[in-house]
């Protein structure tokens, strides 16, 4: 327990710390006491407002959003597929998608180059519909970030999905079916529910790392798409603006907080169900 | 209506694809004999034996296992500790909500932020010591940080499910305290314990972000020489020691699995 104190509960105090100081002319810290990062954050400085980084904020939300959604609606076909499955072939398809869970992030990331290399189809389809010039690669651009974000984080949505998912009382369904209940209804009605407690596990696996994730945007998104992880990893790298840094890295802390706080409001919901 | 319906066999077997597409991409173009592009001209393994006669590969892979070995000693045991005294020393009401929390912590929040709060603070400490120049040594500890969590919330859920009666029976057997916990509590912990392990093993191999935010230019380790590599410009080698890596996870899953299972 000490341990964690030392390297978890004090670094984070420090890191409260440091987002108040003050970045001396040549990168070091000076201890004094400023609010000034978080002004330069929501947008405030000399030279007025920008947005911009409000925007960076913005899109990491959003590309977390659509990243958990996207994961969600591939999850739940997979999640029914493999459960169909008998017995000792349903174990080799869960195996299947646990590998790529626990498979290096930097290399699942890679990868999508070779798969959107100017050589094969998808850049060659995108290039004769006009996306892009002919014999470049279909990334850096928002596209291949989705792509990556989504290939990464779907196993994390998959795998509590199926855990709700086989245990699902099917009975309910046919239930719902027998008295007419549309599609969208049987859904929504005998299934959702049903599944809620490892959808929202999915979601908040999915939707809280993928908010700080700097890998993907890194790789596939190019130098001008800018995510919170990326802002965050620029000022302790290239920079060298600790307190800046500090700051930005707290803003995402309080985003992580209002996630899993209405996480965790669900799963007490959750609970009387 | 458990019977699958085509069009969701579809979509999971399309999703399934998407998810292996990529990888399956790195696995053959590994193999493939042409150094610059991506067609096609027949079958290597040269790239896999360039791997062993590459210096930095294999300072990397080195720095790599050491890191992970050490790192999920040291945080096994810690972990296996701090699993059994918040399990079993009575803790007041609010002590164990606060444990609780900081247990959860590494587990729940973008690893992101535990990467920038190491970086400020052994940034300090290296005020007081230059033991804390970023390097293998900060790696050990970062990666410890987040181990000990994942140990000791798989350690406290077998703790959990084995109950207190054998424990209470050996008690009442007269057993001393330290008799206990090692002739008694930790030989039923070991799968536990054994799986948290290889769970820590696993995230280490498999950790970028925090390694990438307290390493050194001596210690690289494979996931960050790939990533430093890639930024130049991916080549056929990259491919070979990446499929190295997938095979190394896939071997190290079958391992999980098995030793879980029994």
């Amino acid at each position: 327990m000490l341990w964690l104190i030392v390297f978890l509960v004090l670094p984070g105090l420090v890191l409260i710390a440091v987002s108040f100081a003050t970045r001396g002319a040549y990168g070091q810290l000076e201890w004094v006491f400023t609010v000034e990062n978080y002004q330069r954050l929501s947008g405030f400085s000399l030279f007025g407002w920008t947005a911009d980084y409000i925007m960076i904020v913005l899109r990491s939300v959003w590309v977390a959003f659509i990243t958990t959604l996207i994961s969600v609606v591939l999850s739940y076909p997979l999640s029914f597929f493999i459960s169909a499955r008998p017995e000792r072939s349903r174990y080799f398809w869960l195996t299947l998608v646990i590998i790529p869970f626990w498979t290096n992030m930097v290399i699942r990331t890679y990868a999508w180059f070779l798969i959107l290399a100017p050589e094969l189809p998808l850049a060659k389809l995108a290039t004769f519909f006009g996306f892009i010039p002919a014999g470049s690669p279909l990334y850096p651009n928002s596209f291949a970030v989705y792509l990556g974000m989504v290939s990464m984080y779907l196993p994390f949505v998959t795998l509590p999905l199926y855990a709700s998912v086989e245990r699902l009382d099917w009975t309910l369904v046919e239930a719902a079916q027998d008295l007419y209940a549309s599609k969208v209804r049987v859904f929504m009605q005998a299934i959702l529910p049903q599944t809620l407690p490892g959808l929202s596990v999915g979601i908040v696996l999915t939707f809280v790392p993928a908010m700080g994730m700097f890998v993907v945007p890194d790789l596939l998104g190019g130098s001008k798409y800018m995510l919170v992880g990326n802002l965050i990893q620029q000022q302790f790298g290239a920079s060298r603006d600790w307190p800046f840094g500090a700051a930005i890295s707290m803003g995402l802390m309080v985003l992580t907080m209002i996630s899993l706080q209405f996480y965790r409001r669900r799963s007490k919901e959750i609970e009387f169900v | 209506m458990r019977t699958s319906n085509p069009l969701i066999t579809v979509m999971a077997l399309v999703t399934v694809g998407f998810l292996y597409l990529p990888l399956a991409a790195v696995a053959v173009f590994s193999v493939n004999a042409t150094r610059y592009g991506l067609v096609w001209r027949g079958f290597t393994l040269d790239w896999y034996i360039k791997l062993f006669s590459n210096e930095f590969i294999l300072e990397a892979a080195w720095n790599t296992l050491v890191l992970a070995v050490v790192s999920t000693i040291v945080a096994t045991i810690l972990g296996t500790i701090l699993a059994i005294g918040m399990d079993r020393f009575p803790w007041g009401r609010k002590a164990n909500t606060f444990l609780d929390l900081v247990l959860h912590i590494p587990v729940v929040i973008p690893d992101i932020i535990l990467a920038a709060a190491l970086v400020v603070a052994f940034g300090l400490l290296r005020f007081t010591s230059s033991v804390f120049e970023p390097g293998l040594f900060n790696m050990i500890i970062g990666h410890i940080t987040f181990q000990i969590s994942f140990v000791a919330l798989v350690v406290r859920s077998r703790l959990a499910s084995i109950g207190r009666d054998v424990e209470e029976a050996a008690r009442d057997l007269f057993a001393s305290t330290p008799y206990l916990l090692l002739r008694v509590t930790l030989p039923l912990l070991l799968p536990g314990i054994v799986a948290g392990a290889m769970l820590a093993f696993t995230l280490s191999l498999d950790d970028f972000v925090i390694s990438f935010f307290t390493a050194g230019p001596d210690s690289v380790t494979l996931p960050l020489f790939i990533f430093a590599a890639v930024r130049r410009g991916v080549t056929p080698q990259i491919h070979a020691l990446s499929t190295l890596v997938v095979l190394i996870t896939v071997i190290m899953i079958f391992g999980m699995e098995r030793f879980t299972r029994k």
